[in-house]
């Protein structure tokens, strides 16, 4: 190894590195730079963006909170029970992680839509998705429990199963090692499970359009009002985009330790 | 360290490599027919992208077809969406060398961009019917039907032409329809239609027309009606001058009007 070499290819590296940086941070900074501070209060308090507002964080915590009743069973599941295609199941309810949302999206619509494989029973009980809240919740949940459920899966899988064995050999049920052993013990992955999919469930568009359509107050959530607020009123569609990157940041800040370890 | 440089060189190559490749993909004018195209002396060539109204898919398929086998050294990139998105993305940089739209309003903000190249001129027109499911099984036979609770309603979203037009429609005849999604173009409409997750909907009489078998369109009186006026225009910075204005004034031609006439639009 001469010195020269090491150099140059470090050199490299950091100009690589700056380039990647700038990449994510010139958006940002746009962003910022073109908001329309002047009227940005009242933009932000115009009944339409406070609608998708309420109506984004109402969606995404009923999301999130779906995620959890309904992920904390599948991955314990995943990780303790073997069952024959287990991991064929496992990989059809993680496929939404790498699905295009437009395509769960579509998918949802002709399963669950009125006129869907599934929906027309649930419509024969009274229970309509498409164009509805519940809807715009149950696209969200699509995208988003799958994130819960890996992370939740990968803390069940790499806890210390002493500690149940031995509550287990003390006398306690599956149901109070779970309770008292388990659940305490994987509670940070819980947290940072339920953030993922709250944060994965408020970006949501593609599904959410897709299969709940567009209409403010009812299913129009703040991506899609940035979305559709682009091709008429720029500076609300920068603002709304905005308050959506406030949010992200809060996340982040929230869980740096968890995902990025203490920088 | 040496093998980290090998791996940034291999990468550089595969960059310049794949930009290579992507210069060279320019079409060859091989394989020409000696019947010389309409009234043009230089053979056209090169690349047309042309951003249109989601209304006119089929037509504007069907023409760019006619065109590039008169034209053989011509490709054509259509961009279909609503005409308020694709408008926006042509104010943001988006690379077009025509826009179509499927309103005026649409167009004044291109021009108002300063971003058209010459005037825009009026190359077809359209009318309103209201698209249901085949059958009509909700027995949908006026706008007024709209306004039954029974229904569900979808409309395209006001930013685009044909949710404006659906809106004047309901004005003039004076009814209140409140849609349970307002989609983001008209297509997204027929869709919700043919699918049955929707009962109605405002849409073009050549969109029920493109629509297929699971869709058919209930009439708008004339005095209901409002007439889309699709104007069409050169973008300012367009790579391929020769060709788009060919383009335009093939749509206007005697041939274009034919295949637009023959999806249902109206032309001038």
């Amino acid at each position: 190894m001469t010195r020269p070499r090491p150099d140059a290819a470090t050199i490299a590296f950091v100009g690589l590195a700056i380039v990647a940086a700038a990449f994510f941070i010139l958006p940002l900074i746009a962003l910022i730079v073109r908001s329309p501070w002047s009227h940005a209060l009242a933009d932000l308090t115009a009944p339409n963006v406070a609608e998708a507002l309420r109506l984004s964080l109402v969606c995404s915590l009923a999301a999130a909170a779906l995620s959890a009743v309904f992920g904390i069973p599948l991955a314990w599941v995943y990780a303790r029970i073997a069952f024959p295609g287990r991991s064929v199941v496992r990989a059809i309810t993680t496929l939404p992680l790498v699905l295009p949302p437009v395509v769960g999206g579509i998918a949802l619509l002709v399963a669950f839509g009125r006129r869907g494989v599934f929906g027309e029973s649930l419509d024969a009980i009274g229970v309509r998705l498409p164009f509805t809240t519940a809807g715009v919740i149950v696209a969200e949940t699509f995208v988003a429990m799958p994130f819960f459920v890996i992370t939740v899966e990968a803390a069940l899988r790499s806890m210390d199963r002493r500690y149940e064995e031995a509550a287990r050999t003390l006398g306690a049920d599956r149901a109070r090692v779970l309770r008292t052993v388990t659940l305490p013990l994987i509670g940070p992955s819980i947290a940072a499970g339920l953030v993922l999919a709250w944060a994965r469930a408020l970006g949501e568009f593609g599904a959410t359009i897709t299969f709940a359509g567009n209409f403010p107050g009812t299913t129009q959530t703040m991506p899609l009002a940035a979305y559709l607020a682009l091709e008429t009123n720029i500076d609300s569609a920068v603002l709304l985009g905005l308050v959506l990157l406030a949010v992200s940041m809060v996340v982040l800040i929230a869980l740096r330790d968890r995902l990025l370890g203490s920088a | 360290m040496p093998k980290y440089v090998a791996v940034l060189l291999v990468s550089l190559a595969l960059v310049t490599a794949c930009g290579g490749a992507a210069i060279q993909a320019t079409p060859s004018p091989t394989a020409r027919p000696t019947v010389a195209p309409t009234a043009t002396t230089t053979p056209l060539t090169g690349k047309l992208t042309i951003f249109a109204a989601a209304s006119l898919t089929e037509s504007f398929n069907a023409l760019a077809k006619e065109f590039t086998t008169q034209n053989p050294g011509v490709t054509i990139t259509p961009n279909y969406a609503g005409s308020s998105a694709l408008v926006t993305q042509i104010i943001n940089g988006a690379q077009a060398d025509i826009f179509a739209s499927a309103d005026e309003a649409n167009m004044q903000k291109l021009v108002d961009a300063k971003l058209n190249s010459g005037d825009s001129k009026i190359f077809a027109n359209n009318k309103l019917q209201i698209a249901v499911q085949a059958g009509n099984p909700k027995k949908i036979t006026q706008l007024a039907d709209l306004a039954r609770n029974d229904l569900i309603v979808v409309l395209a979203a006001p930013s685009v032409p044909v949710g404006t037009y659906g809106q004047q429609a309901f004005d003039k005849a004076g009814v209140k329809v409140t849609p349970k999604s307002l989609e983001t173009d008209v297509k997204q409409v027929v869709a919700k239609v043919s699918l049955g997750e929707a009962d109605a909907g405002i849409v073009y009489s050549t969109d029920v027309k493109a629509g297929g078998a699971k869709v058919e369109g209930v009439t708008i009186p004339d005095q209901y009606n409002v007439v889309a006026k699709y104007p069409i225009s050169l973008v300012k910075g367009t790579m391929n001058e020769s060709a788009a204005k060919a383009f335009v004034d093939f749509v206007s031609s005697a041939k274009g009007k034919e295949i637009l006439a023959s999806f249902g639009f109206i032309v001038p």
